[in-house]
C-alpha cells in the first residue's frame, strides 16, 4: 500500500491500557488502509521537540489494527512506555493530534506464497512485538486461512495488547509463570513443529531480537519457511536516512523500512543486531 | 534580500531557492514508498543524489544513528551502487524528476577522481557535480576538504574535465572554512556548499561508542547557528554562489541562511522527520518575502 506523500494529523479517539501496555487509536481520515505487517513514523502534534529536548525523530511503529469507517481509517498501535518517544505517545489523550507518514514498508506475504505446501499460519510474537500479528492474524481469518498464535511475555508487568487477540487460538508463555507455559514461546514453536509436519507450516514472528533469532535459527534447523517482522531505530522510514541497515546473508545490507520491515527468515544473517529493538 | 522566486545556482536554473542535502532525500525509494506524488510534488529545485563513488559500497555496521535533543548523529559510511551501477540503474530513474540533477561523487585519490567526474559530467542528465572531499587523500593521509593545499589540487585537476557546474561540499571541521572555500574558488569551482555534518560521538556511560562506526556526524537544528556562522564567513570571503545548509526547519531559518549570503539553500534532516518538509518551508519563506514591510525577526 502506497503512503500519501508527507505527514498528516491523525486525531487520537482512544488510548486505553492494555495491561504493561497501551493502545493508541486515532482516526486517519485521509490515508488508506495498511497492508498487515507495514507500520507508521509517528510522532505528537505538539511537545515532539517543540522545547529542543528528545524526542526529536519520529518513531516507527508497526499498526495493530486497521478499520475502515466512516470518516477513515481507525488505526490502533501497541506501545510500552520505554524512552522519550513512547513516554509522550503514551500520553496522549483523546483529541490530541498523532502526526503520522504510512503506511510504509514490505507487508507479511501469504502463507501459500512463503511455502506452496503451507496448510495454515504459525504466528509467534514476544512482547510488544504482537502488534503486526494481531493485523496479520486478522487478515488471516477473513480469508478463511488457518491460523496459531504463540504469544509470550516476559512476565505480568510486561505483557499486555491480548484483546486484540479475540477469537484467535492462541497458546501463551511466560517467562516468570503468570501465564500459560513457563518457558519462552520458542518452546511452544518447537513443540508444534515437532508435532505437525513442518513441511507445511508457515511462520511469522515479531519480537525482542533474542527471540526473533531464536525463531529464526529454529525454522532454519528444519528447514521451516518463516517470515520475521524486525525492528530498528529510523531517522525517516522511507528509504532516505539509511539508518535501519540490517546485514544480509548474501553480504551488505538491507534497508529495513523499505526492503522490510517483514523480511524472510532465509535472507538475514542473524536477528542480533546492535542497536535493534525497541526503546 | 534573496527572493523565495526562481533563481539561478551557477547557470543552473531553479524554481526556488530549496534544494535537498545530499543524502538525506532518496528519490527513488520515496517513490516506492508514495508513488508518483513524489515527481507531481517534487519539493525542491534541484535533486543532488546521495554520493556516488568508483566501487559500489554497503556503507557501515549498524547502528547507524543516534539521536540527541534537537539533532541525530548519522553514520551511515556513503553505501551506494558505484560508479557503473548508478548510470546504469539510478540515473534513468532519477532523469525523471522535474528539477536539474546535480551528482555528489566521492573518491580517495585524484587519480580516481578524475574519471570518476567525467563519467558523471558526461551524461546530459546532468547539470552539475558536487565533490564530496570530507574523504581522505590515500596518499597524503590528510582529509582533502580539511587543507587548502590538497582542495585546490584536487579541483585544479578536475576543473579541466567538464565546463559543467563543480560545488565543493566543504567540511565545518576545521578552524577556518573560508580558507578552505577561497582555495576552492581560487582553482576553479564554481560554488561551495556548507555545512556538512559535524564529527561527533555518541559514547556509552561505559566509554563505549554507540555507533557501529565508532564515531559520525551530527545534524539537525541544533548544528544551525554554526551553520550560520560558517556560511555567513564563507560568503563574505568568496565571490562564487554558496549553498547554505544546517538545521533548516522553517522558513524563518532558510530566510536567515539566506540574509547570511547564501544563493540557495538546502534542507536535509528535517527531511527525515517530514518528507515533505521542505515545501512547508519553502511557503513559510515565501509568506516571509510577502512581510518585506515587518522588520525581520526570529518569531
Amino acid at each position: 500500500m502506497i503512503a500519501p506523500f508527507g505527514r498528516r494529523r491523525a486525531s487520537v479517539v482512544e488510548n486505553a491500557t492494555s495491561g504493561g501496555y497501551r493502545i493508541i487509536t486515532a482516526l486517519d481520515a485521509e490515508g488508506p488502509v495498511p497492508a498487515a505487517g507495514q507500520f507508521y513514523m509517528l510522532a505528537t502534534e505538539h511537545g515532539w521537540s517543540g522545547d529542543g529536548e528528545r524526542p526529536f525523530l519520529p518513531r516507527a511503529f508497526s499498526v495493530a489494527e486497521a478499520t475502515s469507517g466512516s470518516g477513515g481509517v481507525r488505526l490502533s498501535f501497541l506501545l510500552e512506555d520505554v524512552g522519550p518517544g513512547t513516554h509522550r505517545l503514551a500520553d496522549l489523550v483523546e483529541g490530541e493530534g498523532l502526526v503520522l507518514t504510512g503506511p510504509l514498508g514490505r507487508p507479511f506475504s501469504m502463507p501459500r506464497e512463503l511455502n506452496p505446501d503451507a496448510a495454515g499460519a504459525i504466528l509467534v510474537g514476544g512482547g510488544i512485538g504482537l502488534a503486526p500479528l494481531a493485523i496479520w492474524r486478522r487478515t488471516l481469518a477473513e480469508q478463511g486461512i488457518a491460523e496459531r498464535s504463540l504469544l509470550g511475555f516476559r512476565d505480568r508487568e510486561h505483557s499486555g495488547g491480548l484483546e486484540l487477540f479475540r477469537c484467535s487460538e492462541v497458546r501463551l508463555a511466560s517467562e516468570d509463570g503468570h501465564a500459560g507455559h513457563r518457558g519462552y514461546v520458542t518452546d511452544l514453536l518447537e513443540l508444534m513443529l515437532t508435532g505437525d509436519s513442518a513441511a507445511t507450516a508457515a511462520v511469522y514472528a515479531c519480537g525482542p531480537p533474542a527471540m526473533l533469532e531464536a525463531v529464526r535459527a529454529l525454522c532454519e534447523a528444519r528447514e521451516v519457511a518463516a517470515e520475521l517482522a524486525m525492528e530498528s531505530p529510523m531517522a525517516c522510514g522511507f528509504g532516505a536516512c539509511f539508518g535501519c541497515a540490517m546485514p544480509l546473508r548474501s553480504g551488505g545490507y538491507l534497508r529495513l523500512c523499505v526492503d522490510g520491515p517483514v523480511v524472510r527468515a532465509a535472507d538475514v544473517e542473524t536477528a542480533l543486531v546492535e542497536g535493534a529493538g525497541h526503546r | 534580500m534573496s527572493d523565495a522566486g526562481p533563481t539561478t545556482l551557477c547557470g543552473i536554473e531553479l524554481q526556488h531557492p530549496i534544494i535537498n542535502a545530499s543524502g538525506t532525500f532518496d528519490a527513488i525509494a520515496a517513490r516506492l514508498a508514495f508513488g508518483d506524488a513524489v515527481i507531481d510534488r517534487f519539493p525542491f529545485s534541484a535533486y543532488v543524489s546521495k554520493t556516488i563513488t568508483p566501487a559500489p559500497r554497503v556503507g557501515n555496521p549498524p547502528p547507524r544513528l543516534w539521536e540527541e535533543p534537537a539533532a541525530m548523529v548519522n553514520s551511515i559510511g556513503l553505501p551506494n551502487k558505484g560508479l557503473d551501477g548508478f548510470l546504469g540503474s539510478d540515473l534513468p530513474v532519477l532523469a525523471e524528476l522535474p528539477v536539474p540533477l546535480i551528482v555528489s561523487v566521492m573518491a580517495t585519490s585524484v587519480e580516481q577522481f578524475a574519471p570518476l567526474v567525467e563519467a558523471v559530467a558526461a551524461r546530459d542528465e546532468v547539470a552539475g557535480l558536487e565533490l564530496n572531499v570530507s574523504c581522505p587523500n590515500v596518499h597524503s593521509g590528510l582529509i582533502v576538504g580539511e587543507e587548502p593545499g590538497e582542495t585546490s589540487a584536487l579541483i585544479e585537476r578536475l576543473r579541466p574535465l567538464t565546463a559543467k557546474p563543480l560545488i565543493v561540499k566543504l567540511t565545518p571541521n576545521v578552524a577556518d572554512p573560508a580558507a578552505i572555500a577561497i582555495a576552492a574558488e581560487q582553482a576553479g569551482a564554481d560554488a561551495v556548499s556548507l555545512i556538512n555534518t559535524i564529527k561527533a560521538a555518541p559514547l556509552l556511560a561505559d566509554g563505549r561508542p554507540w555507533l557501529g562506526a565508532g564515531s559520525g556526524g551530527l545534524s539537525g537544528p541544533a548544528v544551525r547557528t554554526i551553520a550560520l556562522k560558517q556560511v555567513a564567513d564563507v560568503a563574505a570571503a568568496v565571490e562564487i554562489p554558496v549553498v547554505g545548509m544546517g538545521g533548516i526547519e522553517r522558513g524563518s531559518d532558510a530566510a536567515a541562511l539566506l540574509g547570511a549570503g547564501a544563493t540557495v539553500v538546502a534542507v536535509g534532516t528535517a527531511s527525515f522527520r517530514d518528507p515533505l518538509a521542505a515545501e512547508r518551508i519553502r511557503g513559510e519563506l515565501e509568506a516571509l518575502r510577502r512581510e518585506v514591510a515587518v522588520p525581520a525577526g526570529r518569531p
